[in-house]
């Protein structure tokens, strides 16, 4: 025993750099290590490389410029910022949006989320070497954005939503493509859960990596997927429905862990839940408006603008001076990708908002990644922050 | 939110609650800035309001205003269901808070933007540095002082690095 200690070299910790460009980090972050051998002594995130100033830009753009920026938040699932920002400017102005824009919002919304999931499972795949998983994911992914498209014009930056609705009504012959690549995406997610949720490798890279326990996860204000795989089922579409989720059919899928494998699980089950909604929405959507019939709101129909001088008049005054909303301040939340996306907006009574605060999902789970992989391997960074799901964008607005 | 919280909040520390106001459903308490630590304690132990979660914190520049700041908490119980938003006034002469880290450990990075973008002071944070902005960067970006279009091309300074441990190389 005594020979064997001297043999033991004797070890030092050492700085070891992750970041900011690294090719197994999504977004750019820095994590700083400090690493005993292969073991992690402690860690220190340093977000902020993609930081735009949102907030700061928000503050001089009317209400309805603010739309294209939301869609740079979170760009892998644009339309459930755009929708989250669309409440909350209604919640603050007191309108609600006509059925039919309703209906279409819970659409591309899980549509988007449908987007949002695959690409995290793909990209965490494929980071552990799963390269098939995420050709896969992806090409069902990007069937989803065929649709997204379609609709918007554009493939990831779609401002599609309006205040009072949306921009435009569903194409003809719409929910029969829908429903054809939604048969891709199940059949491209049954195929990775073939590939992935039993295999050896991908088991002992997930399983029992990155835990958290409830508590803890509430304390760092964990939502969305990353908090139900802890075990706690809270979801802002049950808990404190928008839109119609009220009326809809869906479970909200918990973990029992709160490790890299039940996120991975939690999210593979809400991809089906979405689904299910997507084509809940289809089936029962009313006909009707996709806007708000007020001219106070919303833009006027373009052959008028172009015609009519008080159409035209009409579309200068939403244009240049802005929606005008009452002052206050509201709080508005829904689910986004990675869990409560919400919008704090306080206005002056003018078009524009006097403070924007978006309310990110991430930037509160990545806080957490020092405590999710001090004491695990370096080889652990990658599938626990693969599983949190950072999206710069969001964390760094 | 929660109507029943913030009435439960005013009978119990009447004296920290300056002011209540709800509109759109959003109940707010606007409390004093010196008993911040025992309201949030108080929203966050009470078995009957139970606010396990900090949502968000954030603030807002008032300027022209006194007090200038307002640090604005969205307090959420899981178990009840409820919400409330809680304010209080920084003002600018002396623009510190106390730090609700040790109640929340969301609250340490919260706190660290909210000083990086309007330069409020959280005492007793245990690491109150700049989080999104560079260590170089000069002034507080989100006070309303601070013009939108203002440049600052980034000089390193090398006294400002984050210190990554010192990798020593002397043949031992």
């Amino acid at each position: 025993m005594e020979e064997r200690r001297d043999l033991e070299l004797p070890t030092e910790p050492m700085t070891l750099n992750m970041g900011p460009s690294h090719p197994a980090m999504h977004g750019t972050i820095k994590v700083v290590l400090t690493v005993d051998g292969e073991t992690i002594k402690s860690a220190d995130v340093y977000p902020g490389f993609l930081h735009r100033g949102f907030e700061k830009e928000c503050e001089r753009a009317t209400y309805t410029q603010i739309f294209p920026y939301t869609d740079r938040l979170n760009y892998v699932s644009p339309m459930l910022n755009n929708v989250g920002f669309a409440l909350a400017v209604e919640k603050l102005a007191g309108i609600t949006a006509p059925p039919r824009a309703q209906y279409i919002r819970v659409l591309v919304g899980e549509m988007a989320r449908v987007a949002d999931h695959l690409t995290c499972v793909g990209a965490a795949a494929m980071e552990l070497g799963g390269f098939t998983a995420f050709l896969y994911m992806l090409k069902a992914r990007d069937r989803i954005f065929d649709l997204l498209e379609e609709i918007s014009g554009a493939r990831l930056t779609h401002s599609y939503v309006r205040i009072g609705g949306v921009a435009e009504d569903l194409p003809d012959g719409y929910p029969g493509r829908c429903k054809d690549a939604f048969v891709l995406v199940r059949s491209a997610v049954a195929d990775c859960d073939k590939l992935l949720t039993r295999n050896r490798i991908f088991l002992d890279r997930m399983q029992g990596i990155g835990k958290i326990t409830a508590a803890e996860a509430i304390s760092y204000g964990y939502t969305g997927p990353c908090l139900r795989s802890t075990g706690i089922a809270y979801d802002v579409r049950k808990d404190s429905p928008y839109l119609v989720y009220a009326d809809l059919d869906f479970a909200v899928p918990v973990g029992e862990n709160g490790d890299n494998l039940d996120r991975y699980l939690v999210r593979m089950e809400e991809i089906q839940q979405s689904l299910k909604l997507c084509e809940q929405a289809l089936s029962r959507m009313p006909s009707g408006d996709v806007i708000l019939d007020d001219p106070s709101v919303a833009l006027p129909p373009k052959a008028a603008t172009y015609n009519t001088i008080e159409s035209m008049i009409n579309h200068f005054k939403l244009i240049v001076d802005g929606i005008k909303v009452p002052p206050g301040e509201v709080y508005s939340y829904i689910e986004g990708g990675n869990g409560e996306l919400g919008f704090y907006i306080v206005s002056d009574g003018t078009g524009r908002p006097y403070k924007c605060r978006c309310r990110p999902p991430c930037f509160t789970l990545v806080q957490s990644l020092p405590r999710l992989i001090e004491g695990a391997m370096i080889a652990d960074v990658v599938p626990t922050f693969g599983s949190l799901n950072m999206i710069g964008g969001e964390c760094d607005r | 939110m929660s109507r029943f919280a913030l009435d439960r909040l005013c009978a119990r520390l009447p004296d920290a609650v300056l002011e209540t106001h709800d509109f759109r459903g959003d109940e707010t308490a606007v409390v004093r800035r010196a008993s911040i630590k025992d309201v949030m304690r108080f929203l966050r132990d009470d078995p009957e309001v139970c606010c396990e979660m900090l949502t968000d914190l954030t603030c807002v520049d008032y300027l022209g205003r006194d007090p200038r700041f307002e640090v604005v908490y969205h307090l959420h119980s899981l178990s009840k269901r409820h919400r409330l938003r809680v304010k209080a006034g920084v003002p600018e002469s002396d623009p510190t808070i106390d730090t609700v880290t040790d109640l929340w450990a969301t609250a340490g990075w919260l706190e660290r933007e909210v000083w990086d973008f309007y330069g409020v002071r959280f005492s007793g944070h245990p690491d109150l540095r700049r989080i999104l902005m560079y260590e170089e960067f000069v002034g507080h970006p989100l006070r309303k002082d601070y013009p939108v279009d203002k440049r600052q091309p980034l000089f390193r300074r090398p006294d400002l690095e984050p210190n990554l441990g010192q990798w020593k190389n002397d043949g031992t």
